[in-house]
């Protein structure tokens, strides 16, 4: 691994630039963020959904993301409702994986002669998308800076091939990059821009009003029914009949449903942020999520871009993909 | 005799996997060796996060040539018999040898299996094992199929002796077996060849690996009790910790560091959960102050700066988490110093289980139940107790026990301090969740005692209540552990608890809260349940299985503590050799007695008169039962069992003179009906003190 000559980042944006351009290079298509409300990059269908089937992908993306219970009303240094996420998802997993995630450390300013850099056990599971997977936190001088995770299997489906995935949490990477010890004093431009704008000139207020929204203002009533109606249509869009009569193709309509489950996932945030949600209620609503979810995945197997092509046999696979 | 090395190079291992994984490697590769029938001198396993490895030395160079010889059917059996033979044998007809034996012609197999080289042996045992490794978690990675606990890079696989090494052939999905290793990943990134296990060690150290993890444990203890002692400090022993770091890194470099002045307050509890749990630092000790001062954190390398930019960045992550639980310890006690009313009523909306309501509706049973046990505890302060009931759980509705759940208790007792309880309400907030376990102290202090009695007897009669009782491997809720609590609680501070009554009042609360019961008698029910967990706590502190059914089979039963005095005193006395031929001789005068009942259809408990003894041995044991009698009676009322079981002793000698010198099954049936009369007074004498039919021997 050839190391570039570190030099530090002077801003928030900058950081997320040679994100863009190291993973661009590497490969990556570097995609905008999908636009609707979800929990973490990992919904973003091209994590989730392309993690399905055996065509090769690389993506990297930044993914705003919303967490409506972590809302402090813009106050704490380290704890935002919206942030951002930064996701590198590459299937099959590379065998230098680690080698290339470390090169994205250098390239924004991590100099690894200088810092303690750790691989730590944590497997990682998500409720909501039937999907779990083996990898580590990732530790820069004791403070967890990404997750690496090899995925094993997504809307319970088995990953072959397995894609590896990366997690950074872009304001806390960034804070420590940057020297920032509150999120809302880190510079997003560059300060000495004509008009340099920090953190906080843009989200504190947002911060505030969404945290009122997410913990008081928020129709509940609105919301469950909002639930069971993205449940409804994620579930109706699933049941056509594949043969589109306009086009005359086989059409279905894998993203429009999972739509509907992404919707469904963060709706159910809100209401937990609300506190309507009791503990028992809980696993039931994850189950109802985690339900479309596994729908949805197989839907899009039976799509071309999720379809697991000349695949006879597991021995099949691997020699093909030795060739 | 050449030498084996093995490694296993791989992505991050988890720390808490690399000690079984050791020893696994160790036991599949060496026990495949031997079941090839190669022998070798010795063997050791080493483990970093990023390799497993095994050198096992004196390894033989081939195994033996085996000849095995199999005696098959008659040469005319039927063909059925012959075709078995020659399935079980793998061979064909054409290579079974005819013989004669005795009458007639028989098959003979005769299998040679030549010696195989050690290289072969070792290229099938090692995919053997890495096919099969018992990882707790495994996966695939890539296009591949193969199942490692992380993605495997390389096989290193050499056999060499005095004549050269070579490498042992051996391709697992693509990775062929090599010479060659990793260094460091950062400090001395790029491979190089080995050519043994001395020179794989030595190369990894030179390339900033220190390869056995018992080493690398060492100079991290070492070198973090030589910094925290140079500036008058000390770091507080954590076994655990120790071995998970020494699991992290491959280059310990230990670096000590101070707490900011503004967390030096927080509870030493606090700082030591938060730093090892989150940052897996260990706590340095102040020995002027007492106080949790300062950590110590193990890179996994050397720097230019000497660990500068690192310390600072461990600090920084530090002082955040520190910030949030200095916020969660401020807030706390303000709720605290207000009365924790806040948190009383929060706890209303905590189920604690779904079928027995929340922890508000607990503490109103524990509160209920401390009026319960208030006769049984002369010295509790009554009112002391319920506060303590009241205020016991209330932390879990704070902000540190949130994040910190294995606080619990010990932030109660903090909280309750500050709220301005006294000592021994504030102690029972942290004393009433112990024991924790067959070691963990017993409390003593009676407020203390009263709620932790209160709180498990309403969790063990709750579950009863909704019949939800551990099965098999299954306790979810931890019940065993709670019942043996009990017994503990009041074994070991001497309560004389009626337990079937306590039960009964406490399962009686959770019907009046609208459980309905599952079982028609929770207390005898849960009673059997103590019983068997005694026996099981009793064994482990020697006390024979059949000793304790012995004193089982008594009245007042559910009084833990007399039957644990009961049976302390019987297995004490049975190990004496007058309470082992006492045994004798009761089990003689209870089967002829038993016997005698049977055949004559009566019940011989008339009374035997002295005045029908015809020897001097039986007059002697009239005058012993006597004695026997006005001793053990008033030792019984007092609970005095060793002078009870001493007075049994004294019986030994003339029961033995009796049995000696007198035949109970005479002709003359009036002297008969007298000596069973006699017999069935040992009989009850000693059925006073425990049923000895019980005992085994």
């Amino acid at each position: 691994m050839t190391v570039a000559a570190v030099t530090t980042p002077r801003s928030f944006q900058e950081i997320i630039l040679r994100l863009m351009t190291y993973w661009g290079n590497k490969g990556c298509a570097v995609l905008q963020p999908y636009d609707m409300e979800v929990g973490a990059g990992t919904f973003h269908p091209a994590t989730t959904l392309r993690s399905l089937g055996n065509k090769p992908w690389a993506a990297a993306y930044v993914q705003p993301s919303r967490r409506p219970t972590d809302g402090r009303y813009g106050e704490n240094p380290n704890r935002l409702q919206h942030y951002y996420q930064y996701q590198v998802l590459i299937k099959p997993s590379p065998p230098d994986l680690q080698d290339l995630y470390l090169g994205s450390l250098n390239a924004i300013g991590i100099d690894t002669a200088l810092h303690d850099i750790r691989f730590v056990e944590d497997d990682w599971e998500s409720p909501t998308l039937g999907a779990w997977g083996l990898g580590w936190e990732v530790w820069c001088d004791g403070m967890e800076v990404s997750q690496f995770t090899y995925f094993q299997q997504v809307g319970g489906h088995d990953c072959r091939p397995v894609s590896g995935e990366l997690t950074y949490g872009l304001e806390r990477l960034a804070m420590y990059v940057l020297g920032i010890d509150h999120v809302m004093d880190m510079p997003f431009n560059d300060p000495d821009s004509p008009i340099p704008l920090k953190y906080g000139d843009i989200f504190r207020q947002t911060e505030e009003e969404y945290s009122r929204h997410n913990f008081d203002g928020a129709d509940t009533e609105k919301l469950f029914r909002n639930f069971a109606e993205a449940e409804a249509e994620c579930e109706r869009l699933l049941a056509f009949d594949p043969l589109d009569p306009n086009s005359g193709k086989r059409i279905i309509m894998a993203h429009p449903a999972y739509d509907q489950c992404i919707k469904a996932s963060h709706l159910f945030n809100l209401l937990d942020a609300r506190g309507v949600i009791s503990v028992t209620e809980r696993q039931a609503y994850i189950g109802r999520v985690r339900a479309l979810a596994k729908k949805c995945a197989d839907a899009f197997v039976q799509t071309e871009a999720g379809a697991s092509l000349g695949v006879q046999t597991e021995a099949g696979t691997s020699a093909e993909s030795a060739a | 005799m050449p030498d084996l090395l093995i490694e296993l190079f791989s992505e991050e291992i988890p720390a808490r996997m690399q000690g079984a994984a050791r020893e696994a490697l160790k036991k599949l590769v060496t026990d495949g060796l031997v079941e090839a029938g190669l022998t070798y001198e010795g063997a050791g396993a080493f483990s970093t996060p990023r390799r497993l490895a095994l050198t096992v030395h004196g390894l033989t160079t081939e195994s033996k040539p085996v000849r095995e010889e199999r005696k098959g059917p008659r040469t005319d059996a039927p063909a059925a018999a012959l075709e078995g033979f020659l399935r079980s044998t793998g061979l064909t007809l054409d290579q079974l040898e005819k013989r004669a034996d005795k009458k007639a012609e028989v098959y003979f197999a005769v299998v040679e299996k030549p010696g195989r080289k050690a290289a072969d042996v070792v290229a099938e045992v090692l995919e053997r094992t890495i096919r099969n490794f018992p990882w707790p978690k495994s996966m695939r990675w890539g296009n591949g199929s193969l199942r490692w606990v992380r993605p495997l890079h390389s096989i290193l696989c050499i056999l060499g002796d005095e004549g050269g090494t070579e490498v042992v052939p051996l391709t697992v999905e693509g990775i062929t077996a090599g010479n060659t290793t990793g260094g460091h990943r950062f400090m001395s990134p790029g491979r190089f060849a080995v050519s043994s296990f001395d020179d794989y060690a030595a190369k990894l150290r030179r390339a900033h690996v220190m390869l056995d993890s018992a080493e690398r444990e060492a100079h991290i203890w070492n070198d973090a009790q030589n910094q925290a002692f140079a500036r008058g400090f000390e770091v507080v022993p954590d076994a655990g910790l120790l071995t998970e770091v020494a699991g992290l890194v491959e280059w310990p470099v230990v670096l000590m560091g101070a707490i900011g002045e503004e967390f030096l307050h927080l509870p030493p509890e606090v700082l030591q959960t938060s730093m090892r749990e989150h940052q897996k630092f260990f706590s340095v000790k102040n020995p002027k102050t007492g106080r949790i001062e300062g950590f110590v954190t193990v890179a996994n390398r050397e720097t230019a700066d000497h660990g500068a930019t690192i310390l600072k960045g461990n600090q920084k992550v530090l002082s955040a988490r520190l910030s949030d639980a200095r916020f969660f310890w401020e807030n706390d006690l303000r709720v605290a110093k207000s009365g924790m009313t806040e948190w009383a009523e929060g706890l209303k909306a905590v189920t604690f289980h779904n079928k027995l309501g929340s922890q508000a509706d607990r503490i109103g049973r524990m509160d209920s139940l401390i009026n319960d046990l208030a006769p049984f505890m002369p010295s509790l302060n009554v009112e002391a107790a319920k506060e303590a009931a009241r205020i016991a759980k209330l932390d879990l509705r704070s902000a540190m026990v949130g994040e910190f759940p294995e606080l619990q208790g010990l932030m109660g007792m903090y909280y309750a301090t500050s709220a301005g309880q006294p000592d021994d309400v504030a102690n029972a907030a942290k004393e009433h969740y112990q024991p924790l376990g067959p070691s963990d102290a017993v409390p003593n202090a009676p407020v203390s005692v009263a709620v932790a009695l209160a709180d498990k007897l309403d969790v063990l009669t709750g579950f009863w209540v909704i019949g939800e009782k551990p099965t098999g491997s299954k306790d979810p809720f931890a019940l065993r552990r709670a019942a043996l609590g009990v017994t503990r609680l009041a074994t070991e501070n001497a309560l004389r608890l009626p337990m079937l009554k306590l039960f009964a009042a406490a399962a009686q609360l959770h019907v009046n809260q609208g459980s309905t019961s599952n079982s028609e008698d929770v207390p005898t029910d849960l009673l059997a349940f103590f019983h068997d967990r005694l026996k099981v706590f009793l064994r482990d502190q020697g006390i024979r299985h059949d000793v304790i059914d012995a004193c089982l089979a008594m009245p007042g039963n559910d009084d833990l503590t007399l039957l644990v005095k009961r049976a302390e005193a019987l297995q004490a006395f049975l190990s004496t050799e007058d309470g082992t031929n006492l045994l004798q001789g009761f089990k003689r005068a209870n089967n002829i007695l038993t016997q005698a009942e049977q055949k004559d259809g009566v019940e011989y408990s008339f009374g035997a008169d002295p005045k029908f003894a015809e020897t001097d041995e039986e007059r002697a044991l009239f005058a012993a039962l006597d004695a026997g009698e006005a001793a053990i009676k008033p030792a019984m009322a007092a609970e005095d069992f060793a002078a009870a079981m001493a007075a049994m002793a004294r019986l030994r000698a003339p029961i033995d003179a009796f049995f000696t010198a007198v035949q109970i099954n005479t002709e003359n049936q009036i002297l008969r009906r007298n000596r069973l009369n006699l017999l069935h007074r040992i009989r009850a004498l000693v059925a006073q003190v425990a049923d000895l039919t019980k005992v085994e021997g």
